[in-house]
């Protein structure tokens, strides 16, 4: 529907905002995902949404505001670099979890709640 | 990259339809395997999506980094974390999804609103289009060299830390007897350290 919406703008290329919009929806999916799974390894993989998301912004920033000095792409790199860190990580942290509490139920992780 | 306008924009329409529904179908679907693979796709389209934006060489490392790694990465994960576990009832789930929905919505329609009221610089400069990957070598070897320098320091702390984390201790002897252990029986289950212990009967 929001496409519809400005399906009218798209008459001179695709413009800025429907980039915006695009990585809005995911980030929207990948908050909601990370807020309700109940499996880690899902709760990863919304994470790597969000980053994604975040990363088609500043490439669509960096195509549309700063097409000479491309210092969109430069961050996206750094950022792609720092979720492959990341998902390296997180995923021995839910091994090791795994291995301690035979399970990866998020509700269950709840050794350090009050 | 120079292609019609009316090519750019069924790619774009093509991709941003694959992109929307597979993340829904990751974050939707019961089966996680699925979930995996269809974030491969989303991967994918997000790297299409980088071409239509003129940049080919983070394209290219969107499809190295997030599909060849990252996303197999996550499918060795669920291999060897894959226990079918009936998940325990908790209370208040529906109200739990319907409400952090709400606040999802909420972040969406601001989102929506931020993009759509801002007054952005438009047209910008012309994108320099297949110059783009001397560009970023350029700024990588100049002003942000010292990020590059830190990402491959983080990159080594992220690998040794993956390994001390995930590693098991593998002892030669048995520290209690002091025997010499047999390899191949290594990989025996032990008893999980943190596994919820039976309910203590009360002493009287």
């Amino acid at each position: 529907m929001i496409l519809a919406l400005v399906l009218p703008g798209f008459s001179n290329g695709i413009p800025l905002q429907a980039y915006l919009t695009l990585a809005a929806v995911l980030f929207c999916t990948g908050v909601w995902g990370l807020i309700n799974s109940r499996n880690a390894v899902r709760v990863l993989m919304s994470i790597e949404l969000m980053l994604n998301a975040v990363n088609l912004n500043l490439m669509a920033f960096s195509n549309y505001l700063d097409g000479q000095l491309i210092r969109g792409q430069v961050f996206a790199i750094f950022v792609i670099t720092v979720a492959a860190a990341e998902a390296a990580v997180g995923l021995a942290i839910l091994l090791s979890l795994y291995r301690n509490r035979e399970t990866v139920d998020m509700e269950r992780f709840n050794l350090l709640r009050w | 990259m120079t292609i019609a306008s009316t090519t750019e924009l069924i790619c774009f329409l093509v991709l941003s339809f694959t992109l929307v529904l597979g993340s829904l179908g990751v974050v939707l679907l019961p089966n996680i395997v699925y979930s995996a693979f269809l974030l491969g796709g989303v991967f994918l389209s997000v790297a299409g999506l980088y071409l239509l934006l003129n940049a080919s060489f983070v394209a290219a490392a969107q499809v190295l980094v997030y599909v060849g790694a990252v996303n197999v990465l996550i499918l060795f994960a669920i291999m060897l974390v894959n226990k079918k576990e009936t998940l325990a009832d908790i209370p208040g789930l529906l109200l739990r999804r319907v409400l952090s929905g709400a606040v999802c919505a909420g972040l969406f329609a601001l989102l929506l609103r931020v993009s759509f009221t801002t007054d952005w610089a438009l047209p910008g400069p012309i994108p320099v289009g297949e110059e783009a990957t001397i560009r970023i070598g350029e700024h990588l070897f100049s002003d942000y060299l010292l990020p590059f320098e830190l990402a491959s320091v983080l990159l080594l702390m992220a690998m040794i830390g993956a390994i001390v984390l995930a590693r098991r201790d593998v002892f030669s002897s048995d520290v209690i007897t002091g025997e010499p252990v047999d390899q191949g029986l290594i990989e025996k289950a032990r008893t999980p350290l943190l596994l919820e212990k039976p309910v203590l009967e009360k002493t009287s």
